[in-house]
C-alpha cells in the first residue's frame, strides 16, 4: 500500500482512538497515539492475516506487549474489518470484548493477553520458535514499551530469543519494535530508569538493532523490509516515537500518559489530528460526513444524561 | 511396582508421549536433571529447550509454544515456577493458553536443601487462578495416568511431584480423571483425605488407628481442582469426621479446599494436617516427624481430633 493511503489510515485510526477513549472516559491517549503508525504499517502494509479467520494457523502475528496502548490495536482491527467501527465506543464498558487491556479469549485477533508488562516478549518467542520448528512462514512482532523494557522478564527473553531454536530454527521470523516515546506513567523515562544505551544492550545479547523514526512510514517499512531480510537473528527496531503524537496539547507531556480526554478536547484533538484550522472546521465537517458523525457523537457527550 | 518418585515417573511418561504425540514439547530452566525431563530431550532433541535460570520467560515462552498448537510441558521445582505467579497468572491462566505446569520438588519432603527449595504454597496459589486445574498424582501408576490425561486436556493444568520415591497405593487398572478421588481403603469413623506424597503415610496412619479401634477412610485426592465434591461429602457423611493430609503449607491447599467445599455443602468437623510455618533443613523421614506428617503424627492428630 503506498505510504500516502497508510498516512491517511493512520489519520482515521487516531481520530477512532480519541473518539474511543473519551466515550470509555478512561485509557492510555499517550502510547496509543504514539504507537499507530507502527500498527497501521504493520497491518496494512506488511501482516498476511484474514480478519474473517482469526485462527488462520499460518497468519502473521502481532503481540502487543504494551497492552495499555490496546486502543490503538483496536482501531486497527476494526478498521481491517475484525469487528465493525461502531464496536469501538464500547472500549472499557461491562460486557465488551474490547477490554481495557487486551484479553485473547475475548476478542478473536488479540494474540496474546497483555498488560502486565514484561511478558509479551516471552509469548511471542514461543510464538516464533513455534512457527519455525513446524516450519510455518508466518512471522510474529512484538511491541515493547520503552518503560516496559525495565521488567527483567524482557531481559530474559531478549537473552534467550537469538540463541534459541539454532542452528535448525532460528528466530529471524520475530522482529521486535520498541515504541520509544521516553515518557512512562510516573514521568519521561530518563527521571525515571534511563534506558540508554539500548541499542547497545540489544546488540549486546545478540539482536539486529535498526533505529528509525517510528512516525515516518517509509522509514517503518524500510525496516520491516530489513527486519524479514535479515537471517539468523530476531531484530530489534528501536522506533523513535512522540507520546501523544498529532495531538499538540498530549504530545511529549507525561500528563497524557493514562487519562482520556473531556469531549472537547477530543473534538479539538480530532480538529488537529486532521489538521484542520479552527476557521475551517465547520466548514470541513460539512465535506466529511463521517468525521462529522464521530464529532457529533462526542458532542452529544458533553449534555450532561 | 517398587517406590519410584512421582518426578520420576513423569519422566518416563514425557518420553512415552512424546514418541506417539509430535505436539509435545518440554522447556526447562536449568533443572532437567532435576524435573526428569533430561531423557525427553536426548530423544527428542529439537522438541525440548533449556531456558536457562529463567523461569518467567520459559512460561511465556511455553505461552506461545502453546498459542502455535504445541503442547509444552514447563518444568521446574513447584516454588521456582509458581514463584513467577503473574505470568503465570496472564500468560497462562488468563491468555487459556493450553501449557501444562509441572512444579517438583513439593513440600519439606525435599529434605536438606531447605525451605527456600521446598514448593509449599504453590497450590494455594494456582488454585485461586481460574482455568488452571491442579492435580497432585500419590504414586508412579496414577502419575503417568495422570500426565497422559494431562496432555490430551485442553488448557492449562498445574502438576505437583515428589522429589522422593513413594510406594504404590492405587489398584492395577485404575484411570485417572479429573474431579474424581478414589477411596483407598473403606472406614466407618474418620475420613482421611490424603495428596501427594503423604498419601501412603495415610495409608500406614489407618493400620495403626485399626489396631486401636478407629475405622478410618483413606482418600487419595490427587484431583485437587476440580476435587471431588462427590465423594467427599459422601464420605463426610458417614464419617461425620474429616482429616486432610498434604505436605503443603496448612493454608489454601487441599485442606483449604476441601474446608471450604464442606463448610458450604456439608459443614463438618474438619482438623486439616500439613506444614506450618516455613520448612527447613533435615532428612525426609525427621521432616515428616517434625510436622506431623508420618502415619504416627497422623494416627496421632486422629486420635485427638476424635477424643480418643
Amino acid at each position: 500500500m503506498a505510504d500516502a493511503r497508510l498516512e491517511a489510515i493512520a489519520r482515521e485510526c487516531r481520530v477512532q482512538i480519541l473518539r474511543m477513549l473519551t466515550h470509555a472516559g478512561s485509557g492510555h491517549p499517550g502510547g496509543s497515539l504514539s504507537v499507530i503508525d507502527l500498527l497501521v504499517a504493520l497491518f496494512f502494509g506488511r501482516l498476511r492475516h484474514d480478519p474473517k479467520r482469526p485462527d488462520w494457523p499460518d497468519r502473521d502475528r502481532v503481540v502487543l506487549s504494551k497492552g495499555h496502548a490496546v486502543p490503538a490495536l483496536y482501531a486497527v482491527m476494526a478498521r481491517a474489518g475484525y469487528f465493525p467501527e461502531s464496536q469501538l465506543i464500547t472500549l472499557r464498558k461491562l460486557g465488551s470484548p474490547l477490554q481495557g487491556h487486551p484479553d485473547r479469549t475475548a476478542l478473536p485477533g488479540v494474540e496474546a493477553a497483555t498488560g502486565s508488562l514484561g511478558q509479551g516478549l516471552s509469548v511471542a518467542v514461543g510464538m516464533a520458535l513455534g512457527l519455525r520448528t513446524a516450519r510455518s512462514p508466518a512471522r510474529v512482532y512484538c511491541i515493547l514499551g520503552d518503560g516496559e523494557i525495565q521488567e527483567g522478564q524482557v531481559w530474559e527473553a531478549a537473552m534467550a530469543a537469538p540463541k534459541l531454536g539454532r542452528p535448525a530454527h532460528p528466530l529471524d521470523n520475530l522482529t521486535v519494535i520498541l515504541d520509544y516515546n521516553k515518557i512512562q506513567l510516573d514521568d519521561f523515562v530518563t527521571k525515571i530508569l534511563d534506558l540508554e544505551p539500548v541499542v547497545a544492550k540489544w546488540q549486546a545479547f545478540g539482536w539486529a538493532v535498526l533505529e528509525i523514526d517510528g512516525h515516518d512510514v517509509a522509514q517503518i517499512r524500510k525496516a520491516l523490509d530489513q527486519a524479514e531480510a535479515t537471517r539468523g537473528v530476531p531484530t530489534l527496531v528501536v522506533a523513535h516515537t512522540v507520546k501523544g503524537k498529532a495531538v499538540s496539547f498530549m504530545e511529549n507531556n507525561p500528563e497524557w500518559h493514562g487519562k482520556a480526554p473531556k469531549p472537547e478536547e477530543a473534538i479539538a484533538a480530532v480538529r488537529e489530528v486532521l489538521a484542520v484550522s479552527e476557521a475551517a472546521w465547520d466548514d470541513y465537517l460539512a465535506t466529511d460526513p463521517a468525521t462529522r458523525a464521530i464529532v457529533d457523537e462526542l458532542r452529544a457527550l458533553e449534555t450532561p444524561r | 511396582m517398587p517406590a519410584k518418585a512421582t518426578r520420576a515417573a513423569f519422566g518416563e511418561a514425557l518420553l512415552d508421549l512424546g514418541a506417539r504425540d509430535p505436539r509435545i514439547v518440554a522447556l526447562d530452566a536449568d533443572l532437567s536433571k532435576s524435573t526428569m525431563t533430561a531423557a525427553f530431550a536426548r530423544a527428542f532433541p529439537d522438541r525440548a529447550w533449556n531456558l536457562g535460570i529463567a523461569e518467567s520467560n520459559m512460561i511465556g515462552v511455553g505461552a506461545g509454544l502453546a498459542l502455535t498448537g504445541k503442547v509444552p510441558f514447563v518444568c521446574s521445582f513447584a516454588c521456582f515456577v509458581v514463584g513467577r505467579f503473574e505470568t503465570i497468572r496472564i500468560s497462562v491462566a488468563y491468555t487459556n493458553a493450553n501449557v501444562k505446569i509441572v512444579g517438583t520438588h513439593a513440600g519439606v519432603a525435599i529434605g536438606e536443601d531447605g525451605y527456600s527449595q521446598m514448593g509449599l504454597e504453590d497450590v494455594a496459589c494456582i488454585r485461586a487462578l481460574p482455568n488452571v486445574l491442579v492435580v497432585q498424582p500419590a504414586d508412579e501408576a496414577e502419575t503417568k495416568q495422570a500426565i497422559a490425561w494431562a496432555a490430551e486436556h485442553q488448557g492449562p493444568v498445574y502438576l505437583r511431584l515428589t522429589r522422593q520415591a513413594v510406594p504404590p497405593v492405587c489398584p492395577p487398572g485404575y484411570r485417572f480423571r479429573p474431579g474424581r478421588w478414589l477411596a483407598l481403603r473403606p472406614g466407618r469413623d474418620v475420613t482421611l483425605v490424603a495428596s501427594g506424597g503423604p498419601v501412603s503415610n495415610a495409608l500406614e496412619a489407618a493400620r495403626l488407628l485399626e489396631a486401636d479401634g478407629i475405622s478410618a477412610e483413606v482418600i487419595d485426592a490427587a484431583s485437587i481442582k476440580p476435587l471431588d465434591e462427590e465423594t467427599l461429602v459422601a464420605s463426610a457423611s458417614r464419617t461425620r469426621h474429616v482429616v486432610t493430609v498434604e505436605d503443603h503449607a496448612i493454608a489454601g491447599g487441599l485442606g483449604g479446599a476441601v474446608a471450604e467445599t464442606l463448610s458450604e455443602v456439608l459443614p463438618t468437623p474438619l482438623r486439616r494436617l500439613g506444614v506450618v510455618g516455613f520448612g527447613e533443613s533435615g532428612d525426609p523421614a525427621g521432616l515428616y516427624a517434625r510436622h506431623g506428617l508420618d502415619a504416627a503424627g497422623i494416627a496421632g492428630s486422629v486420635k485427638k481430633f476424635l477424643g480418643r
